[in-house]
């Protein structure tokens, strides 16, 4: 566990599957890396003009703790994958396996928890809530994961984990700040902060620099990799910046709905 | 958590929605004023209306008379029991009376009504309505040298004697030209008797009473307790005693001596002139206590004629409702009985128009009317009626005006609803990227829909709130207000002549206030059911697409 970079666990999964799940009030576990895996995955979408076909059966496999971005030119189908990994979606066919539960079989109440509580989402475009401050925004997957009586119960420790992460991500003076107050890299750093409060084991990141300059973008892959070493993460992100790509310890390229080549 | 929290800020940042709420505010604070008004005028118009008539009347048909009267108070004594407190009798028949205004002679119609001036009183509010304080402790039928209310001026007994005093001086004027006709270059003479002349061919008038002598009527007290037996005659002259000998108490004198009493509504005689150009605006009195009237009135039983009496106005009956202070009048329900014939000159009993009864409070007046009705022998063809059955027509007009207002400003609230819906679509969709955002932290539909239900139920409640205090504080100061508005638009927003209340009555019930409460916020949350909806069914991949 203190290397969890690399992925080395014998058995698969110390944690308990989805099913058995302890009720919200268990929360302040440490995070496990997860596998996550995709059988044949196709994905089409309706248009004025018909169906166009994004997804034409990916297979990905990808093992605990492991960074592995995916590269693609636009309308590849990577952000497709990316929503379908993050359960936003659901496949047309095939199977997407996140640890040990295949997501086609939850209903969506269980794909919400899933989500909630297993997968931190980063995007292009941060994605903050206008209306709540640096730490309110942090805070929001305990309060939806929580419900009214489980935040309450863990205010302090919910609090203490916000605070902490935003220390990490360099924000900690600005956590009653809104986010119309701050910069593009600040936002994503509050985003990165919020998708890892609830201590998922999968970050999924899509196209997190695309909208930063390079010095931006350089400090949050800084700051990404610190916290995946902390947190023991497994990262999947979509990027088409092949610098940020190569940090990675794996790049899928898709290539029109298909896995074309993996480095 | 983060639902309130994001109603909570969705409520603090967005004032254009605050802005849709305004209707329902205004639409809240008028249904709170339009019912406590509404309310107020309902319970002053029960109260007086309660007051004016008696709990339960028995009555026969039309003009109709109840015989055995005492058989009658027996059976009601008897079923009622307890519940009864008072019980009285009344004769009611329609009259016209006819009086002189300004050298005019007038007729007004009348419900003329016999009262017994000992139990009327304790079977309904009748002495409270009277404008005289010393009737007002105790019922009477003589004019009083004062007591009188200060605005109506110069009344009672000062009136009269002012009134008869013109009238001689009148009489005396022409008995002057007379004279002087008959004896030329006399005219001068003074008015008094002059030597008697007492051949037959003479022309000279002699000094008639100005009236026939009184009778002394039945159940009326004689204003003067003199002795109604003739007294020495006069010596004032030794050729009077030629003249058949009438003591002067029994010579009518109109400045001591008062016909039947009768007290009228104030409404028939009282007029507000409005400013014109005949003179400034201001009160006119047709009738003053003091002043002399006939009354036209059938006699009672199968062959109805029409009786004529003089009647001596002594008081004015002011209860506030215009119906009854403009139609009725009130005498002794003893003189009534005689001068219509209703008095049987065998068995010497009376019969009555209608049996008035007061219960003890808390009686259930409906039961109470279902058993007395079991005793009255149908065939006498008796109605025997609460006071709300006979005011039936009336009270239910007013609470299906309330009921009809009280629908159309709900349906201005509903308006307001539609304002709120739309509002509300508005911000789904400027907030379509949000509700992505939260369902890809996992928030649920139901999270996300109840994040917009909450809204609504915020703004509903902070419209409500607001329109319920604006209303409150209207109500509490309406008064105030109506003056104001008079003082700005000059125009008499609230004519107390009219409604005969001086301030407008308001009630402010506060299980009114929580249905109107409950009402208005339910109204709000349904508005903001379908926006909720479409935004817990938007898809988050979608959502977040949206820029």
């Amino acid at each position: 566990m203190n290397n969890p970079g690399i992925p080395e666990f014998a058995t698969p999964l110390q944690k308990p599957s989805l099913t058995t799940a302890p009720a919200t009030g268990d929360r302040l576990r440490v995070a496990h890396p997860i596998t996550v895996s995709t059988v044949d995955v196709h994905k089409s979408y309706h248009t004025g003009n018909g169906e166009v076909s994004v997804l034409r059966g990916v297979d990905v496999s990808i093992r605990e703790g492991e960074f592995v971005a995916i590269t693609g030119s636009s309308g590849s189908g990577k952000s497709t994958l990316l929503h379908l990994l993050g359960t936003l979606d659901e496949p047309d066919q095939g199977e997407i396996w996140i640890g040990q539960s295949c997501i086609n079989r939850l209903r969506s109440g269980q794909r919400d928890q899933l989500r909630n509580r297993e997968i931190g989402l980063i995007f292009q475009f941060y994605h903050l809530l206008p209306e709540l401050t640096a730490l309110e925004n942090v805070l929001l997957p305990c309060m939806i994961g929580g419900g009214l009586r489980g935040f309450w119960r863990h205010r302090r420790k919910n609090r203490e984990r916000a605070a902490d992460l935003l220390n990490k991500v360099g924000l900690g003076h600005r956590r009653s700040h809104y986010p119309r107050q701050m910069s593009g890299g600040e936002m994503q750093r509050v985003a990165i902060a919020r998708s890892l409060v609830a201590h998922p084991g999968l970050l999924l990141a899509d196209e997190p620099t695309g909208n930063l300059d390079r010095k931006n973008s350089d400090e949050i892959m800084r700051t990404l990799m610190q916290l995946r070493d902390e947190e023991c993460l497994t990262i999947i992100m979509v990027t088409h910046d092949d610098e940020i790509a190569r940090q990675a310890d794996r790049t899928i390229r898709l290539v029109e709905g298909r896995v074309d080549d993996v480095a | 958590m983060y639902i309130l929290l994001l109603a909570w800020r969705y409520l603090r940042t967005r004032f254009i929605a605050l802005a849709s709420v305004i209707s329902v505010t205004l639409g809240v604070a008028t249904l709170i004023v339009v019912n406590a008004v509404m309310a107020g005028f309902v319970d002053q118009m029960h109260d007086r209306l309660h007051g004016i008539l008696s709990d339960i009347e028995i009555a026969p048909p039309g003009l109709c008379d109840i015989d055995h009267v005492d058989w009658h108070k027996e059976q009601i004594r008897r079923i009622a029991g307890d519940d009864l407190e008072a019980l009285t009798t009344i004769v009611r028949v329609p009259a016209f009376m006819q009086f002189n205004f300004a050298g005019r002679p007038m007729t007004h119609q009348l419900l003329l009504i016999g009262i017994d001036d000992e139990t009327y009183g304790q079977v309904t509010d009748f002495q409270p309505f009277l404008t005289n304080e010393i009737n007002r402790q105790k019922i009477s039928f003589q004019l009083h040298e004062d007591g009188y209310a200060a605005d109506m001026g110069n009344c009672g007994w000062p009136w009269r004697r002012q009134v008869a005093e013109l009238e001689q001086a009148s009489r005396d004027r022409i008995r002057q030209m007379l004279e002087a006709e008959s004896v030329p270059g006399e005219v001068d003479r003074p008015a008094e008797p002059g030597p008697p002349e007492t051949d037959a061919g003479s022309r000279t008038l002699p000094r008639l009473p100005d009236q026939p002598p009184r009778i002394p009527a039945e159940g009326i007290q004689e204003t003067h307790d003199s002795d109604p037996g003739f007294g020495p005659p006069r010596s004032t002259d030794s050729s009077e005693s030629l003249r058949p000998a009438i003591a002067d108490e029994d010579i009518f004198d109109k400045s001591r001596d008062q016909y039947a009493g009768i007290i009228i509504g104030k409404a028939i005689s009282h007029r507000t002139v409005p400013e014109s150009e005949y003179g400034p605006a201001g009160e006119v009195f047709l009738l003053r206590p003091g002043d002399d009237v006939y009354i036209t009135l059938p006699t009672a039983g199968d062959d109805p004629r029409p009786i004529r009496e003089n009647c001596t106005v002594v008081d004015f009956y002011s209860s506030g409702m215009h119906e009854y202070d403009s139609t009725f009048a009130f005498m002794p329900l003893s003189y009534l009985q005689k001068i219509r014939g209703m008095v049987n000159p065998v068995r010497g009993t009376a019969t009555v128009s209608a049996i008035q009864i007061k219960t003890r409070p808390g009686t259930n007046l409906d039961e109470l009317r279902d058993r007395l009705t079991a005793y009255c022998p149908p065939e006498l063809g008796l109605t025997i009626q609460t006071w709300q059955d006979t005011q039936r027509p009336l009270l239910n007009a007013v609470n299906l005006e309330l009921t009809i207002l009280n629908i159309l400003l709900f349906l201005i609230i509903g308006v307001a609803g539609f304002g709120i819906l739309a509002t509300f679509f508005m911000i789904v969709v400027e907030k379509t990227r949000d509700i992505g955002i939260l369902k890809s932290l996992g928030a649920p539909g139901r999270g996300v829909m109840s994040i917009f239900l909450g809204y609504g139920l915020s703004l509903g409640t902070v419209g409500t709130g607001v329109g319920i205090l604006m209303g409150l504080i209207f109500v509490w100061n309406i008064n105030s207000i109506a003056d104001f508005v008079q003082f700005i638009t000059g125009t008499e927003v609230y004519d107390p002549m009219i409604y005969f209340f001086d301030e407008i009555p308001t009630i402010v019930s506060p299980g009114m206030v929580a249905w109107v409460a409950v009402g208005a916020i339910a109204i709000a949350v349904l508005a903001s059911v379908l926006p909720a909806l479409r935004a817990a069914r938007l898809h988050p991949v979608e959502a977040l697409r949206y820029e």
